[in-house]
């Protein structure tokens, strides 16, 4: 496109029939400085898709907020996050589906706005409800989307049939798709995406819906997919993303969270881990037990009662990455007391994942909360209070709360 | 774009509307072939095509109600914009089976003539050009079919918006001569127009300061050109509306007359529809 624009302002340049304008001049200069550009940009960015300060606005709802990473071939990347998080908006925008409020996304150098063929026809894409005609067959069908692919011919027929056998839908392949299960509908979905070999292949929550065997060969298929493609799929489910993906991206409202490799995500993001001790409850044993052992934050003591009474517990938290059971071990040993038990717990990328989410959505959670809880006078009556809380007025605060009150009883009654 | 051309045709054909549509088209032209040129004894056959012509009312929506909003409905639409396919191939595509559907009953429509040339003389050009009128006329109100489709992801909304906008231009010749001519009159309908346009585009564009800019350039516009030249929108409005009757332009291709400013005419209601449904398109990508 750039390269046809610098055509454009040379032709008019030195045609005769233009005659020399100062304005051609500057266009040509504009579009000269533009092609340099594009072409640098274009060598840097080469290969891998790039999103940058990707961001979507539907009215006030910002969907995604400044978005950016990079997508290396050959890997299978997961987006994790809650619902409503942004996964889709984000894959929608990659895939050139919608387009972005600002920020730009590029596939192999080429941008939605200028080569937007060019790039989509590196990317299959299955979304999030897989988009089937119903009164087509998966052969009808699949030859369609083939065809608008581009294909033609015996290529599109042994294209057709190669992905029908690798989704095993050649069975169904002459039945009507709105007879099929659910299971095959995503298949036919799946086969949609990886026709025309597309080096990307975007997979919008491709296991939802499915029973637990479905999801297994769904995985299963996933995974054979990743043999030769960049594989991008998102979900909401820990266990797949875990079981599938190198890498993860992370986002939650409409923000990456964390992002790298589960092993980096586990490191960087786990938090403390802890560990609990049981002793034999003696004179002596006493938070100062383990004073001086390396690594250790905090120490929270408690004795045991009813049927273990002469226990005492240990809750310890434990700095980042540092492992104190040894220690630990051998300051009993030393002092000569006995240990009953010693657990660790390191918290999982379920865990890492609950806190990420807690912690984004903190605010948001305790506003639902009132507003479940209470009848609508009392919710305006708890409104009037965070109102008043940020006002300060003693008088007024008074006030609020006999009406909180009164709202609060009349429910009760 | 051949692509999206094929599958429609094979949707249309594989459920029951490319069938009703024909039917009931076949079926109307072949009730006033009977009744105008057999039992009356005219051989003009154009004179049938006259009254066929009211039955686009029904069958229009028919074919184009769900063209566009069965892919809204039933999200295929992300389908098509991830596919390295242009939004305007999409539509073109999708017209031209349109038009494939209604070309079928028009090339049978195209054999009366000769039937009724072996009861008596047959003026073949005019008998053809007729036919070649309503098949511009029905090309027009199609792609304006598709166009309302393209807006609405309910096929039935759809279907009733392009009904009652066909009625509205069945009888917005007669609305015209209802408006009183005076300049004064046509100036403030004018202005009235483009409120109106300035309101639709506020509300499908949400762009207040656009369309406020819209509204006042041109109210001056006019204002400016009303006392310029008053009598110059003597009769204007009237005249307006019946050039966005789009059944007028058809009387003439009934009556025998080959119109070519009819011919462009059509053409260009075809494209510009075609067009506007490509904004809409567009339009969802943004939202």
């Amino acid at each position: 496109m750039q390269s046809v624009k610098l055509l454009f302002a040379i032709f008019q340049n030195f045609h005769p029939f233009f005659t020399n304008i100062v304005y051609n001049k500057i266009v040509l200069f504009y579009f000269l400085i533009q092609y340099g550009a594009h072409c640098l940009y274009k060598k840097e960015e080469e290969l891998l898709i790039c999103v940058q300060n990707l961001t979507k606005i539907y009215g006030n709802n910002t969907a995604v907020n400044n978005i950016s990473f990079e997508i290396e071939e050959g890997k299978v990347y997961g987006f994790l996050g809650p619902n409503g998080a942004g996964k889709s908006t984000t894959m929608n925008m990659i895939t050139g589906c919608l387009a972005a409020t600002q920020g730009r996304v590029s596939v192999d150098g080429l941008d939605h706005f200028d080569d937007a063929k060019k790039a989509k026809a590196l990317i299959g894409y299955l979304p999030e409800q897989p988009p089937l005609y119903f009164d087509l067959t998966p052969l009808e069908y699949l030859m369609f989307v083939g065809e608008a692919k581009g294909l033609r011919g015996e290529a599109l027929a042994g294209q057709v049939k190669e992905v029908m056998e690798e989704t095993q839908i050649t069975d169904v392949s002459g039945r009507l798709i709105k007879n099929l299960s659910k299971g095959y509908k995503q298949r036919v979905g799946i086969a949609q995406a990886m026709l025309g070999n597309p080096k990307y292949i975007i997979l919008d929550e491709p296991t939802v819906g499915l029973d637990p065997l479905q999801i297994i060969e769904i995985r299963k298929l996933i995974r054979s997919l990743a043999k030769e493609r960049t594989v991008i799929l998102s979900s909401h489910i820990l266990a797949e993303v875990q079981e599938v993906c190198d890498e993860l991206i992370v986002i939650i409202g409409g923000k990456i969270a964390a992002k790298g490799t589960i092993e980096d995500i586990k490191k960087n993001l786990s938090g403390p881990s802890t560990l609990t001790v049981a002793a034999k409850s003696e004179p002596g044993v006493d938070k100062s037990l383990f004073a001086g052992i390396d690594g250790i934050d905090t120490v929270q003591c408690s004795t045991q009662k009813g049927e273990r009474q002469n226990e005492t517990h240990f809750h310890i938290t434990v700095a980042d990455g540092a492992d104190i059971r040894e220690a630990v071990f051998k300051r009993f040993c030393e002092k000569g007391f006995v240990l009953l038990e010693m657990t660790a717990y390191v918290p999982s990328l379920e865990d890492i994942f609950i806190r990420l989410t807690e912690s984004q959505t903190e605010g948001a959670g305790q506003e639902q909360e009132i507003e479940i809880s209470l009848s609508p006078a009392a919710r305006e009556a708890a409104i009037l209070l965070t109102a008043n809380e940020e006002s300060q007025e003693p008088l007024k605060e008074e006030k609020a709360d006999d009406e909180a009150d009164e709202a609060l009883g009349g429910d009760k009654e | 774009m051949i692509a999206v051309f094929k599958k429609e045709l094979r949707s249309y054909f594989a459920s029951m509307t490319g069938y009703i549509f024909i039917g009931i088209l076949l079926l109307l032209a072949g009730i006033m072939c009977l009744a105008i040129n057999l039992f009356n004894g005219p051989t003009n056959y154009e004179l049938s095509l006259s009254m066929v012509s009211y039955i686009f009312l029904l069958i229009v929506p028919i074919l184009t109600m769900s063209v566009m909003a069965d892919e809204r409905k039933n999200k295929t639409d992300q389908l098509l914009y991830s596919l390295p396919v242009n939004a305007s191939e999409i539509v073109v595509g999708k017209f031209g089976a349109i038009a494939a559907v209604f070309a079928v009953p028009v090339i049978v429509m195209c054999l009366y003539p000769f039937i009724l040339s072996l009861y008596g003389q047959v003026n073949f050009l005019s008998a053809y050009s007729g036919l070649f009128g309503f098949f511009l006329l029905g090309c027009a109100l199609l792609a304006f079919g598709l166009f309302v489709s393209s807006l609405t992801e309910s096929p039935v909304i759809a279907a009733v918006i392009c009904f009652f906008s066909l009625l509205f231009m069945y009888l917005l010749s007669s609305f015209a001569s209802l408006i009183p001519a005076g300049a004064f009159a046509s100036y403030v309908c004018f202005i009235l127009l483009i409120a109106a346009v300035a309101f639709l585009v506020y509300v499908l564009t949400n762009h207040s300061l656009f369309s406020m800019a819209l509204f006042v350039v041109g109210c001056g516009g006019l204002t400016a050109l009303y006392f310029v030249n008053a009598s110059l929108f003597e009769g204007a409005f009237p005249a307006f509306l019946n050039w966005l009757c789009v059944y007028d332009r058809y009387i003439a291709f009934v009556n025998g007359i080959f119109d070519i400013t009819g011919v462009i005419y059509y053409l260009s209601i075809v494209f510009l529809c075609l067009f506007f449904s490509v904004q809409s398109l567009e339009k969802r990508r943004w939202q």
